[in-house]
């Protein structure tokens, strides 16, 4: 019953600067002196696709965290974004792209996405629990499958290639810095405005939806709008990530879309933690350094380097059947019982 | 029936009229306009076939889905990989004993044997928290997934039928007829592999069969107790946890036994285990979670589907299943025979 404690307590009079935790300063000084002494490879790759895979599964934290409606369409809502960024940007498939200029293509991209959201939410939404995720997984089977037999707009199985960010102010924005900034603002936007959102009157009334949709309902609350307008939202921090992605890779295709990315998203979340956005990104590091370098360790013990996929499968399987929340879970778990007297059971003020 | 037809006569209707446009196209000589309009009448009937034993075997994936799912509310995702080792399986014995028929019995114990584990030490730890049966049989799968891959490669696998099973049967439906110019009629008559028409016999016996003791022996009436209310069932003194074990064991070996079908059918590969693990969530999802006959009706609309997709639209032949279970999604979301 901490709660009680705390909401009696009076008002906070630091400033908002002073308000700020520890932690935060300590990650956000951190994040922002790595390129300074971190290779090209560890900037572009590493921390940059932690930052996009870490947007995704964001969307999906947010989605199953705060609306309690997990979803495995968050990679086909970036793949959308991504999509519509190659079909109306510029790419080497001439015959399709459109060339239209960055601020067109870039807000009709996530436009398109978050209009696709909605139509999947409203969808998705008249089933519960277990039945949103096997919805969601046919959804984005349906969708990969789609872009690999469509030659018209989404050219196939090939998809596009160089699909490249546009040169604003005359920077190279896939150049290994620009890109790690690109990168961690948006995450960082991402981040705060799924925290922020948490606590606005929209995301308190998404999670009283969550946790009991009757009561909610009887209280004037309309729930299919809340959750389908979770799903629209869901698709912003997506899309934005899908883009990213596209430009890192300088390339979309099927494979990007398919249903292992997209249970690859779900693992990332759920390793994490659904409670924090924070998770999300904590397992997209995981999950990346995994990727990077299970291959260089699998073969240093041996055994092929083919077998990554079981090393994520049986990572993911323990983390999962030991916690309910994943690491951000575990953290909680191990702290409550920190603070807890190992004689008595009682807390330790 | 008569209740039935009285309460919906549209529906009825529409019904009888489309059954009587298909015995048409079935059993007459096709007209030369109609050819014209959408092909000979071969490719439709062989469609129509492919399709009709496509959903004998989408049935006994999805049947024992749906049956696990209806009686203990858990998603298993990892069915699909059950799918694919009931295949290798099958492969394996066939392959070392020759012997086609044993496959099924070994593959069907074998895979039962696996879902009797996943019951017992994944299931009955995490009950009623949906989420996290779902993750972990999702992590499942991605393991045995990998494991296969290790341990057989991504090698296709053809598992061939016995030789009295392997020729084609004579199915007495006429295909075209011409007249010559000589003046005599030819008339030529669907062949088509006796072994799909065989399987997909056995399948319609299996599901017969489940449904007889479902829904007549005393195990049925208390696995329909248990779909019904759970816990008043367990209050009665019935052992639910051995009924739960059996149904898992049963579900886990359909799926296993679909391997072997699928491996006479088609092929097994890696990749197939989330083919079938789609369909088959496809299936339950239009016919109805939980419902036999439901998973029945389903397999048999998205095996057609699927077929005839690929025959008259083959570019959109996959988007046209899903485009099926999203129509029946929006407009009856609990699926067509599910119980709302």
């Amino acid at each position: 019953m901490p709660e009680i404690t705390r909401a009696a307590a009076p008002q906070d009079s630091r400033l908002w600067v002073e308000r700020i935790p520890p932690a935060y300063w300590i990650i956000g000084v951190i994040l922002l002196i790595i390129p300074s002494f971190a290779s090209d490879f560890v900037m572009f790759q590493i921390f940059g696709w932690t930052f996009i895979l870490g947007m995704i599964a964001t969307s999906l934290m947010f989605l199953g965290g705060y609306g309690g409606m997990v979803s495995l369409a968050q990679m086909t809502f970036a793949g959308v974004a991504g999509y519509m960024v190659a079909i109306f940007g510029d790419s080497a498939i001439t015959n399709i792209s459109m060339g239209w200029p960055w601020y067109i293509t870039i807000p009709l991209a996530l436009l398109i996405a978050v209009i696709f959201a909605t139509c999947i939410g409203w969808l998705a939404v008249r089933t519960e629990g277990i039945y949103t995720i096997m919805i969601t997984l046919a959804i984005a089977a349906a969708f990969f499958y789609f872009t690999r037999q469509n030659y018209d707009i989404f050219n196939g199985f090939q998809g596009f290639n160089s699909v490249l960010p546009p040169r604003l102010f005359g920077v190279n924005w896939r150049g290994p810095e620009a890109f790690y900034y690109l990168t961690l603002f948006w995450a960082a936007a991402t981040y705060f405005a799924v925290l922020y959102i948490s606590r606005a009157p929209f995301g308190l009334a998404l999670q009283g939806v969550r946790d009991n949709p009757r009561r909610m309902a009887a209280l004037g609350f309309n729930v299919t709008a809340h959750r389908v307008a979770a799903y629209a939202f869901s698709a912003i921090p997506a899309g934005l990530g899908g883009i990213l992605l596209t430009w890192q890779s300088a390339q979309i295709s099927p494979g990007t879309v398919g249903i292992q990315p997209a249970i690859d998203i779900l693992i990332i979340a759920v390793v994490g933690g659904m409670r924090h956005p924070a998770g999300a990104f904590i397992g997209a590091f995981l999950y990346v350094i995994l990727k990077t370098f299970a291959v260089d360790v699998l073969i240093a013990l041996g055994l092929s380097g083919d077998r990554f996929q079981l090393l994520i499968g049986l990572g993911f399987l323990l983390v999962v059947f030991f916690s309910e929340d994943g690491l951000l879970g575990l953290w909680h778990k191990l702290r409550a019982s920190r603070a807890r007297d190992p004689l008595t059971g009682e807390r330790r003020s | 029936m008569r209740a039935v037809v009285a309460r919906h006569p549209v529906w009825s209707g529409v019904l009888a009229l489309l059954a009587l446009i298909l015995l048409y196209l079935v059993f007459a000589v096709w007209p030369d306009a109609l050819i014209d309009r959408i092909g000979r009448k071969k490719v439709f009937l062989n469609a129509l076939f492919n399709g009709i034993t496509l959903g004998g075997l989408y049935f006994l994936v999805a049947s024992g889905f749906t049956l696990i799912f209806g009686l203990m509310r858990n998603v298993n995702l990892a069915h699909g990989s059950l799918y694919l080792l009931g295949g290798y399986i099958g492969f394996f014995i066939a392959d070392v004993t020759g012997l086609w028929l044993l496959a099924f019995p070994v593959a069907f114990l074998v895979v039962g044997l696996l879902g009797v584990l996943l019951q017992i030490f994944v299931f009955r730890r995490m009950e009623g928290q949906d989420l996290r049966q779902t993750l972990v049989t999702i992590g499942i799968s991605i393991v045995l997934a990998d494991l296969m891959l290790w341990g057989v490669g991504g090698d296709f696998y053809n598992i061939n039928p016995p030789r009295w099973l392997s020729g084609p049967l004579e199915t007495g439906l006429i295909t075209s007829e011409r007249v010559r110019s000589s003046g005599e009629v030819v008339t030529s008559y669907l062949k088509y592999p006796m072994v799909r028409i065989v399987i997909f016999l056995a399948s319609v016996v299996i599901g017969v069969a489940m449904w007889l003791v479902l829904n007549r022996t005393r195990i049925g009436m208390l696995v329909r107790a248990g779909v019904d209310d759970r816990d008043m069932l367990s209050a009665t003194g019935a052992r639910i946890q051995l009924v739960f074990v059996g149904v898992f064991f049963f579900g886990a070996g359909l799926a296993g036994l679909a391997g072997v079908v699928g491996g006479t059918f088609q092929s097994v590969a890696p990749g197939e285990d989330i083919r079938f693990l789609l369909a088959s969530l496809v299936v339950v999802i239009v016919g109805g979670m939980g419902s036999i006959p439901g998973a029945a009706l389903g397999a048999l609309l998205i095996g057609c589907a699927e077929q005839f997709g690929s025959v008259y639209f083959p570019t959109y032949a996959v988007v046209l299943t899903f485009l099926i279970m999203v129509v029946v999604l929006a407009f009856r979301p609990q699926g067509l025979l599910g119980r709302g």
